[in-house]
């Protein structure tokens, strides 16, 4: 009974979804208030169905209710508890469900939340929230419904895909899909100024939270995928430039880029149109992401099944959604004007250069993805892109964006002097200049690329510090401690992101430039060498897991005769699934290297195997900065907050 | 400068660069195009010699020879008309098989030998490489005469 009450609420919320993409919207024309007050309410009406229908289908996962379809697919009497919450969104169907809800619950907090924005702008936003509703809703109802029933129940379910059951699962999706789907509060913004006309600064200023803690979610959705694949696919590697990857990537970059374009937007009230325009991409890019993992266009760990109908109604929305923008755009832009002027060397032309990067950036990674897609469609024949051209294009485009983060915030808005500039970065470029020499030496070898890298890393930290000490200048500790703390929290989130992304180029240039690979066979008893570490294959033994056999293998690790560790390796093999077994990689993190074992496969007698043996310095580095780049987010949008807040409490003051 | 003539000059760097930018995109592109071929393609020499190709189709059965002291190994890939011998070091992904789908990413070399560089097998139990496929499928059309 459960899931058609399920099935029912889906239908629901797809009405609630359609009222409110109409209603608010007309009253907002009209100057209807219930009309437009309705926006809050469907909103929230919304959220609520679908969240209790998402409790459904969660609720039929722990009762192993193998009548539902779905479920019968993705779990099994024997899958523990947490991964049978998880496998909610290890489907197709589930994981779109997630995505609505996860949507609408955006639009509630919209309707939560906008308390100061004027109503008519407040309707408007949610009548375009609805209006994507509508799209994804109707696109769960019309192909991929989660609670279709099953005429004969079987005794146990399929069990999930052995790759989905680790703890990565239970965290890269939502977080993915909250940054992802965060995107179409951006979009709603950007929809409804353009709308109503009015694209100024409050608009921006509206705008530039939300953007923020989307982006946070993206990050950190994106950099958790990475470091799940890096441990989970036994390749240790951490980003494939798979093309699903890339679908999340691409969004990434634009977001970015947008992030920069809105505060040139609020606080200078230039690039609107620009602003504007990515806004709509940023989005666009999502949507298009949904169609390349969902339509099975492309090979990928994370394509779900095929069904051509699914990706037709993607495209098809997509094609709306870009079409009615660019409409809409095309006719209102026109009238926004281009806000203040700026000379070529000022914080404005910079976030201009900045901006210009990204994108092409991101145009290069999408002529990289889809290229081999279309020629396929065409029937062109098959080809692909590896990731040799993502390399190459890569590094030579976002070296100049990084080195923009040196200069960048020290720049003065609308008009500065290069040397005035310079002339405060003279120390740092001296410090950075040594580490550049020597820091590579020290790893073993110098190279250009390493080299410009960590030269540009350590200047970021030096602008920051440059940036940061007139601000503390006084006489006492403690007047210097009370300065730190009336800095402005979102100059601070700027520079915590920015040297997060610092440490981060740091672990990704030291890692692809000096790690160390080996695959080996090796009977048991046997030691390889790694840098300066030796690896001691002890053997591999027989093991049970909850649902699953093991071959638990057992690697001693030594440094100059001392023990590290003991790494266990394993190759899994799922009870459900026998002819997918699991490569499980073994690791010791430290800071300045992970050591990193995977098995192979057995070879020839006497318990021999081949094992494959990684050195990876600085790769603990590349996951820390992308925190901090989450932290300096957060930091940004805690300023921001904090002023609203005080605003009210002036006007509650002033009336 | 005058605000003008300064307004100018910024746009001619931004075009200038964002050619170069462009320029470099494409260049790398091009270079970095990885074509698809099957066995028979490569046995009818229809194949560029020394560049990166990849190669679909089914690993033949019995056909995967391992050297017990090293990580080298060898086995063919068939597309049921043509097969072709390919030579890999290092670790198969896990769902590699005898007589399921693979893609193989290599250079054929003047001697006629394939040298893989990476090896991918499918990503679950009920999923075949859609670059197998079409091997199998091309190679299949061929001998039937059938063109659709």
């Amino acid at each position: 009974m459960l899931p058609e009450i399920g099935q029912f609420l889906i239908v629901l919320a797809f009405t609630f979804a359609l009222v409110q993409m109409v209603l608010p919207l007309m009253g907002a024309q009209w100057g209807q208030l219930g009309w437009m007050r309705s926006a809050s309410y469907l909103a929230w009406g919304q959220f609520i169905t679908l969240l209790v229908a998402y409790g459904i289908l969660t609720h039929a996962f722990i009762i192993h209710d193998f009548s539902v379809q779905y479920v019968a697919l993705h779990s099994s009497m024997s899958l523990p508890l947490q991964y049978r919450i998880s496998a909610v969104w290890g489907g197709h169907e589930g994981s779109l469900l997630m995505w609505i809800v996860i949507l609408a619950g955006w639009g509630a907090a919209v309707s939560r939340f906008s308390g100061n924005l004027p109503l008519r702008m407040s309707s408007r936003v949610l009548a375009v929230l609805g209006a994507v509703s509508v799209g994804f809703v109707g696109f769960m109802l019309f192909t991929s419904n989660p609670f279709d029933r099953l005429m004969m129940v079987p005794l146990d379910g399929k069990d999930l895909n052995p790759m989905l059951q680790d703890p990565g699962m239970i965290f890269h999706p939502p977080l993915l899909y909250m940054g992802y789907v965060g995107f179409a509060v951006t979009f709603a913004f950007a929809i409804a100024a353009l709308i109503g006309g009015r694209l100024d600064a409050s608009w921006a200023r509206w705008s530039r939270p939300w953007t923020t803690v989307s982006w946070v979610f993206l990050t950190f959705g994106i950099a958790l995928g990475s470091w799940w694949a890096y441990y989970e696919l036994g390749w240790g590697g951490w980003w494939f430039w798979d093309p699903v990857e890339n679908a999340s990537f691409l969004p990434w970059l634009t977001g970015t880029a947008l992030i920069h374009s809105l505060a040139v937007t609020e606080k200078r009230g230039a690039f609107r149109s620009w602003t504007v325009m990515l806004a709509i991409l940023t989005f666009a890019l999502t949507v298009l992401g949904a169609f390349l993992v969902r339509s099975g266009v492309i090979t990928s760990v994370h394509a779900f099944a095929t069904d051509p109908t699914r990706g037709i109604y993607i495209l098809i929305f997509l094609a709306l959604i870009i079409g009615a923008s660019l409409t809409l755009y095309a006719w209102r832009a026109p009238k926004v004007g281009l806000g203040g002027g700026f000379s070529s060397w000022s914080r404005e032309s910079l976030m201009l250069a900045n901006n210009v990067l990204l994108v092409v950036a991101c145009a290069a990674v999408l002529l990289g993805t889809i290229y081999p897609l279309i020629v396929d469609a065409l029937g062109l024949g098959k080809i692909s892109v590896g990731p040799p051209y993502f390399n190459t294009v890569f590094a030579p485009l976002m070296l100049p964006l990084l080195a923009l983060m040196i200069i960048g915030p020290l720049v003065a808005w609308k008009k500065a002097r290069v040397i005035d500039s310079l002339r405060r970065l003279y120390g740092v470029f001296a410090v950075a200049l040594v580490a550049a020499v020597l820091w590579p030496l020290a790893m073993g070898g110098w190279g250009p690329y390493v080299a410009s890298t960590v030269f540009i890393a350590v200047a970021i930290v030096g602008s920051f510090v440059v940036d940061l000490m007139p601000r503390l200048r006084a006489k006492t500790l403690a007047q210097r401690l009370a300065r730190f703390k009336q800095l402005r929290a979102s100059w601070l989130g700027m520079h915590v992101a920015h040297i997060g992304m610092a440490i981060t180029i740091i672990g990704m240039a030291m890692v692809m430039g000096y790690e160390k690979e080996e695959d080996v066979r090796m009977a048991p008893g046997e030691s390889i060498t790694v840098g300066a570490y030796s690896f001691t294959f002890v053997g591999v033994e027989p093991r049970r897991g909850p649902n699953y056999a093991s071959q638990y293998g057992s690697v001693e690790v030594e440094r100059d005769g001392r023990r590290i560790t003991v790494l266990h390796p394993e190759k899994r093999t799922y009870d459900k699934h026998q002819g997918m077994p699991m490569t499980q990689a073994s690791l010791h993190r430290a800071i300045t290297r992970d050591l990193y074992v995977s098995l192979g496969d057995p070879t020839g007698e006497e318990g021999a195997w081949v094992i494959r043996v990684y050195l990876k310095p600085f790769m603990t580095w590349l996951w820390s900065g992308v925190i901090l780049m989450g932290v300096g987010g957060l930091l940004a949008i805690s300023d921001r907050r904090y002023r609203i807040r005080l605003r009210e409490k002036l006007a509650r003051t002033a009336s | 400068m005058k605000p003008r003539a300064q307004k100018l000059t910024l746009i001619l760097v931004g075009l200038a660069l964002l050619g170069l930018a462009v320029m470099l995109v494409l260049s790398a592109f091009e270079e970095n195009l990885v074509f698809f071929h099957t066995p028979s393609e490569v046995k009818a020499r229809n194949v560029p010699l020394e560049k990166t190709i990849r190669i679909g189709g089914l690993v033949e059965q019995g056909s995967v020879q391992r050297e017990d002291d090293s990580t080298r190994l060898r086995f063919s890939v068939t597309d049921n008309e043509s097969s072709l011998t390919v030579n890999y070091s290092g670790i198969l992904p896990d769902l590699f098989r005898e007589g399921q789908g693979v893609v193989v990413e290599g250079k054929l070399h003047d001697d006629g030998s394939f040298i893989a560089s990476r090896v991918f097998a499918r990503h679950d139990e009920t999923y075949m490489p859609p670059e197998a496929a079409e091997a199998l499928k091309r190679a299949h059309d061929a001998a039937t005469g059938d063109n659709q």
